[in-house]
């Protein structure tokens, strides 16, 4: 296999595609908790409980009526780098991928929608797109949770909703999350008071890939707290509502540093480039960075020859397991570093 | 229930916080509490479990006015389903499965309430429950009509009701 195929199967829908307000809002995201009447959450079940819904949401998915293509892997037979890819593409959580007994998941071919199965909940299931859909993420997962739901009985009450394992789940069991680039409010020192405002309105907030507050390539991820009160359709459309004003704080503040700072914003972003096109070896915390003020480049027009999504892919082929998977081999840190650069190198220019 | 901050711990602090006169509960792993500086303005905060057990005992001083026997009872008791007990529950802040949310009841509500503000679902009814659902209430409807009719002395007319709720039971099953 050649290496574009190679990285194109990496890939899925949402690196690929540029979905609306892709300027700033890298993916959307939807996930529901569900539980099968009667049998206790994964974590208290035992393990012929758990085998007995892996074996029934098997069952729904062989029927006749799945549209959507999806198909169950038990976690155990998939290596263990495949799953460190998966939750580099944030298709599982890092606990899932620990595999074990009676875990799996299942995925449609263009990995937009994933089931985890036996996580914390016996069954979530993730619809993920590029750009601000967060109703047209809601309405595909709405449709396969009603497909899971014609065939299994999911643990229900009329007061609190769908029951989850933990009750901070509980009611809508509805997670909707957003992914957002967010350079120019950190360039202009504004993030934390964005940010501040955000976590007041009961919503979470977090650097996708930094620890504590730091976020590596000023990627962000916000996301609804309270699930249960409120409808789905109420859930998006306040989160909707509160990323429609940080798009327009992260555009002005582009605006403003254009304005004010165009020269060096220029030579920032051309020094990204530079290094980013001949660096022979890089580390991720350094190479996340340069992607984000090469991506702010292409998104205020001032580097022209490169794709816009080419930080939605990168991100994600330069993980370490990801360039592992490439190579075909596990690699140490400083080979880690090396094939980095040299990915990086390739993408930039083959644009 | 996880920190509040980074979504990742487990949150084992709670603060509680006055903004513009505005009580605001916060959760946190201990690592983003000593990151936000947290740590060093919020004593005495005390931890998740802590505000269970505190939950827990204001439910019994309010309810049972706090009668030693009626806690001991209560500590033990476990869920019938899947075995969970009060004291695992309030330890991991996880419940074991659907039934613990009826067998912990008052103690569900008022964590739910105090988490989401609410404890009343408004959101999507599972199409087969929504059935159920909607069955359930017509039934409530068609006694209350019968009730009527029958202190009304329209003995046919409630016949005919009596009917039509049988109907609908038997769908029930
Ligand atoms: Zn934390
Ligand atoms: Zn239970």
């Amino acid at each position: 296999m050649s290496l574009t195929s190679k990285i194109n199967n990496t890939l899925n829908k949402w690196m690929r595609g540029a979905g609306p307000d892709s300027d700033v809002v890298i993916s959307s995201r939807i996930r529901l908790a569900r539980n099968i009447m009667g049998i206790p959450f994964p974590k208290s079940a035992d393990s012929e409980d758990s085998k007995h819904v892996v074996e029934k949401v098997k069952d729904v998915l062989s029927d006749g009526d799945n549209e959507y293509g999806l198909k169950l892997l038990e976690l155990e037979t998939i290596p263990a780098l495949e799953r460190e890819v998966m939750v580099e593409k944030h298709l599982i959580s890092p606990e899932h991928a620990q595999a074990g007994e009676n875990k799996a998941v299942s995925l449609t071919d263009d990995e937009s929608i994933s089931i985890m199965i036996n996580e914390e909940d016996h069954i979530r299931i993730q619809t993920l797109l590029s750009g601000l859909q967060l109703n047209e993420a809601w309405e595909i997962n709405n449709k396969v949770d009603d497909y899971l739901e014609s065939q299994l009985n999911f643990a229900f009450d009329e007061r609190y909703g769908y029951l989850t394992a933990c009750p901070t789940n509980a009611g809508t069991g509805m997670r909707a999350s957003v992914m957002l680039h967010l350079p120019a409010l950190n360039l202009t020192k504004r993030i934390n008071d964005v940010l501040g405002a955000i976590s007041q309105l009961g919503l979470a907030v977090r650097g996708l890939y930094g620890e504590g507050s730091e976020a590596l390539g000023n990627l962000y991820q916000v996301s609804n707290q309270v699930t249960l009160g409120a409808t789905e359709e109420e859930i998006i459309d306040n989160l909707q509502g509160v990323i429609n004003q940080i798009i327009e704080q992260e555009r002005s503040a582009r605006e403003a540093l254009l304005k004010e700072n165009e020269l060096k914003l220029e030579d920032r972003i051309y020094r990204a480039y530079g290094i980013l096109s001949y660096a022979r070896q890089i580390s991720t915390k350094e190479a996340m960075k340069l992607i984000s003020d090469v991506r702010l480049g292409i998104d205020l027009e001032i580097i022209e020859n490169v794709s816009a999504n080419i930080l939605n892919q990168l991100v994600i082929l330069i993980s370490p397991a990801a360039l592992q998977k490439l190579a075909e081999k596990e690699l140490t840190s400083t080979q880690r570093d090396q094939k980095r650069a040299e990915l990086i190198r390739s993408r930039i220019s083959e644009n | 229930m996880l920190c509040q901050s980074c979504q990742e711990e487990e949150a084992t602090m709670h603060l509680t916080k006055i903004i513009n006169n505005q009580k605001k509960e916060i959760y946190l792993c201990k690592k983003c509490a000593q990151e936000k500086g947290e740590l060093a303005f919020s004593a005495p905060s005390f931890s998740f479990n802590n505000l269970l057990a505190g939950l827990l005992n204001n439910e019994f001083t309010s309810k049972s006015t706090g009668s030693s026997l009626g806690l001991g009872y209560q500590e033990q008791k476990e869920c019938e389903n899947c075995g969970l007990n009060y004291k695992e529950f309030s330890n991991s802040g996880r419940l074991g499965c659907n039934e613990c949310y009826l067998e912990f009841g008052n103690w569900t509500e008022r964590l739910l309430k105090k988490i989401h503000g609410s404890n009343r679902h408004n959101g999507k009814v599972p199409q087969r429950t929504g059935g159920l659902i909607k069955v359930k209430k017509e039934i409530q409807d068609l006694r209350k009509q019968m009730q009527a009719a029958v202190e009304k002395e329209k003995f046919e007319e409630a016949a005919k009701l009596r009917d039509k709720i049988k109907e609908l039971e038997a769908e029930l099953e």
